[in-house]
């Protein structure tokens, strides 16, 4: 490096930026700075506020605090016009490209240069061109971006930021959407880029490819910026730990497990996301009565896919589940069936899945169960037996207030959780599936959560616990599987672990290449 | 990006929006007719005398309301499933030749066991035609709503053949059926009250009103009483948490749109069967339509419907008396308020929510003095 360029100010610095939706605190007091010609990694768990961040920085969303400045100048970005006239470009997880469009009229889109294309179109394909050349990104301009590959498609995206001048790309998990062998080129690319001194934020929760790609990288937690390393300096478990943080959760008492008959078996199960990505990947593993097996993982390794395929709520694309040792016909590979066969299932996502938010409290607590005679025995249900054994229900788990007709949505997020897992666990499953159980809980909804959930082992339940809180799995499980990139990566007692062995299985190290 | 809105006091969503949107309509309408150089307090007057002045306007301000109950409760049960159905007024129609098609050629069929055949008759063929969009929106992703307005296209043009070139009778310059039998038609109200001994004046009004009412208790209780409306509220209000709680949301929007296209037919029974006593061409005119407006400003509530029903009633039956009195303000006055009516009860619902809901807060928020 220069001296002049050592001077430089850097390209990006963020400064407290501060940005609430609602009473989700997304980014909290964010401070950033990118030096100019560096590749700069963001990791974090989903949720852990990087895309909201990135968003503010082009104009999505404007910041509720905070300064922005590019190039050491305080700017105002408002809109993705204003980002790109700084020199910031972007491109997104979900492409902006219009699929019946060629690829030079999306890279001209909103940059026409007048009512007449021609003119424009010439001038915007010699610079396709010579981008072209100078960085390796070459594209037929007349292909119809719908028929190229995934791959293609983001070099287009890339180029319609470079063609409006931009110095600086953002790239929102931009390998999400890619085959290893695309991602490999996508990061020849990025290196030849900032080789010509464009400076390149990378958004991910992949660790690998953090540290194959990045300089420098910034790790982000619950909405705040927790640590920033140079990339040599750091390892992926010592960013796997930054990630999940550490949460202080009161040790509770649990005796040791008497595990019986296995309840539950996954045999090289497949799962693929809506898009028809690949989330689990020849998953395998047992779960006996009586005992806890947790799933740990940096979120969005194929936990949340398995639990659904799991839960009969995702379709199966291979292996199988055996319940009793007997395979699960696919007939009977729907939620309605499981709960009758005795599976309980607490969503990860109480909100969108586990509760309906307009209904009554009481309404939202026979979900799954409203088919059963004991809330009507005719063609109307039995109202005050729906309100009675909600009240039941909530006196069991206390949930606070005790109001079977409030509206779900008015109960704080503790008080849903609890009443999730009254529904479920008042049903007496002999199999629980718990997903995230203290997600946006409180301390003391959380003991009691977890008391309940001992309490279920102890009584003959076999219990699966997903969760990316390090701290919940050790409290819980008596056994733990780890999930990498869908696969699993290695199977410990918690007694015979800690969480930098557990870091090192979610790097996705796994136990031969160690 | 604007703050979340707080809720609204139960009373002021139900009625006082509603309300404020309905006198916005009326506000703007005013300045129509003072645009056309009538007098709008005038024209109210002979609006309402019209239509509730006396027990003739009554019987057509109710018979008019009787179908926008049937066509507004065949929308909001759509809408509880997070359906919009735009083809009542297709559905209506097609339960119209299920109704005629009973009516001519059961006559075997003893006393008024012939106008319970056609009602079932009418109810079943607007099922039929509303299940085709229901299965293509359940299983092929094509889009109710478009679907939907096409199916009016079709039924539109089906009914034209049929009545023109298959039912109408032989020598008739009209497009339409040969009348019913007595015992084929719903009785009218004025046949009872004479029947009876008391006076009521010739008017369509027949006891359709009473089905309609009925039909309201029933959607009333299937919605918020039963297995089936639980979870067409559920794939409603979160069509992800229903597949959890294992409701299938495909097999409940067939079966909505069922009870929907069912529930259109209850036009046919009280125009075909009540009144007409015979299938005429174009007989929905656009009050399948209408009842968008009538389930939109009812909230989708039966109740609701039902009070919005009976605006509308008063609205087309003043609507017709003020055209007559007022040769400058023709019957298209009423097209006008109506679709003034779903721009502001449907297109602007939350223009006067944010209003609202800061007047309230702040009025409670204030110290006692």
């Amino acid at each position: 490096m220069t001296t002049e360029a050592a001077r430089a100010p850097p390209a990006i610095e963020l400064i407290g930026i501060d940005k609430s939706f609602g009473p989700v605190h997304a980014n909290n007091n964010v401070n950033l700075v990118v030096e100019r010609g560096v590749i700069h990694g963001i990791v974090g768990e989903n949720g852990a506020g990087k895309s909201t961040l990135m968003s503010i920085l082009y104009g999505f969303y404007e910041a509720d605090a905070g300064e922005i400045r590019v190039n050491g100048e305080p700017v105002r970005i408002r809109s993705a016009r204003e980002a790109i006239s700084h020199g910031i470009g972007m491109v997104h997880q979900h492409f902006m490209l219009v699929p019946p469009l060629s690829v030079l009229e999306n890279v001209m889109l909103g940059a026409e240069g007048g009512p007449l294309l021609a003119k424009g179109a010439s001038a915007i394909r010699k610079r396709l061109a010579e981008l072209g050349k100078e960085y390796g990104l070459e594209v037929d301009p007349d292909a119809i971006v719908g028929e190229l590959s995934v791959g293609l498609q983001q070099r287009v995206e890339i180029l319609k930021a470079l063609v409006r001048g931009a110095e600086i790309l953002v790239l929102d998990e931009p390998t999400a959407v890619l085959t290893p062998a695309e991602a490999d080129q996508l990061f020849d690319m990025l290196r030849v880029l900032k080789g010509q001194n464009k400076t390149i934020v990378f958004i991910t929760h992949k660790l690998r490819e953090i540290m194959s790609l990045t300089d420098r990288v910034s790790v982000m937690r619950r909405g705040e910026m927790v640590a920033t390393f140079e990339t040599a300096n750091t390892s992926p478990p010592e960013l796997a730990d930054a990630m999940v943080g550490r949460k202080v959760i009161l040790k509770i008492d649990k005796g040791p497990p008497h595990p019986g008959r296995v309840a539950l078996e996954a045999r090289n199960l497949v799962v693929r996301d809506d898009r028809g990505v690949v989330r689990v990947d020849g998953v395998s593993f047992v779960l006996r009565e009586g005992e806890i097996l947790g799933v740990a993982g940096v979120a969005g390794n194929g936990q949340s896919e398995l639990l659904e395929a799991l839960a009969g709520i995702r379709p199966l694309s291979g292996g199988e589940i055996l319940v009793d040792g007997q395979p699960l016909p696919p007939a009977e590979h729907n939620p309605h069936a499981e709960r009758l066969i005795g599976i309980g299932h607490v969503p990860e996502d109480r909100h969108r899945v586990g509760l309906v938010m307009p209904f009554e409290a009481c309404e939202s607590a026979m979900l799954g169960f409203h088919y059963e005679r004991a809330y009507g025995k005719g063609v109307l249900f039995d109202r005050r037996a729906i309100i009675a054994d909600a009240d039941h229900k909530m006196e069991a788990f206390d949930v606070r207030p005790r109001a079977p007709l409030l509206k779900t949505a008015n109960f704080s997020g503790g008080n849903q959780q609890k009443l999730v897992l009254a529904r479920e666990i008042e049903r007496n499953p002999k199999i629980l599936l718990v997903g995230q159980p203290t997600r946006g809980v409180d301390i003391g909804a959380i003991e009691f959560i977890h008391k309940r959930i001992v309490a279920q082992r102890d009584a003959g339940k076999a219990v699966l616990l997903v969760s990316v809180e390090l701290d919940e799995i050790f409290a819980l499980s008596d056994r733990i599987i780890v999930l990498c990139g869908g696969r699993v990566t290695g199977e410990r007692k918690p007694e015979e672990t800690n969480a930098q062995d557990l870091g090192l299985l979610m790097a996705g190290v796994s136990e031969r290449a160690a | 990006m604007s703050s979340p809105l707080k809720p609204l006091p139960a009373w002021a969503d139900v009625a006082l929006i509603p309300l404020i949107n309905v006198t916005a309509a009326f506000i703007i309408s005013g300045f129509v007719v003072l645009a056309i150089g009538e007098n709008p307090l005038e024209a109210v007057q002979i609006l309402i005398t019209g239509a509730l002045g006396d027990l003739d306007g009554i019987g057509f301000t109710l018979y008019y309301a009787t179908s926008f109950i049937f066509t507004g409760l065949a929308v909001a049960i759509c809408f509880h499933a997070g359906l919009f159905n735009i083809g009542v007024e297709g559905q209506a129609y097609i339960a119209g030749l299920g109704a005629t098609l009973a009516a001519l050629n059961l006559g075997f069929l003893p006393g008024y066991s012939l106008a319970f055949a056609a009602i079932l008759a009418a109810a079943l063929f607007g099922a039929a035609f509303a299940a085709i969009p229901g299965y293509l929106q359940a299983y092929r992703d094509s889009h109710i709503v478009i679907t939907t307005i096409m199916f009016n296209y079709i039924a539109s043009a089906i009914m034209g053949y049929l009545l023109v070139d298959v039912l109408r009778v032989p020598g008739q310059m009209n497009a339409e059926t040969a009348p019913f039998r007595d015992s084929g038609r719903v009785p009218q109200v004025h046949e009872i009250m004479s029947a009876l001994g008391f006076h009521w004046p010739v008017t369509p009004f027949n006891l359709s009103f009473l089905l309609a009412l009925a039909a309201a208790l029933v959607v009333w209780l299937l919605i918020w009483r039963t297995r089936l409306g639980y979870e067409i509220r559920t794939v409603g209000a979160n069509s992800t948490a229903a597949i959890y709680g294992g409701i299938s949301p495909a097999r409940i929007t067939v079966v909505t749109t069922l009870l929907s296209g069912a529930l259109a037919g209850g036009m046919a029974v009280n125009v075909i069967l009540g009144e007409e006593h015979r299938l005429i061409l174009e007989y929905t005119a656009g009050f399948g339509f209408v009842g968008i407006a009538v389930a939109l400003m009812g909230r989708a509530h039966p109740v609701g419907i039902i009070l919005a029903a009976i605006l509308f009633g008063v609205l087309y039956q003043g609507g017709a008396e003020l055209a007559f009195e007022k040769p400058k303000i023709s019957r298209d006055m009423i097209v006008v308020i109506q679709g003034l009516v779903v721009l502001f009860a449907g297109a602007l619902e939350h223009m006067f929510r944010r209003p609202v809901a800061t007047l309230l807060a702040r009025r409670t928020a204030q110290p006692p003095i």
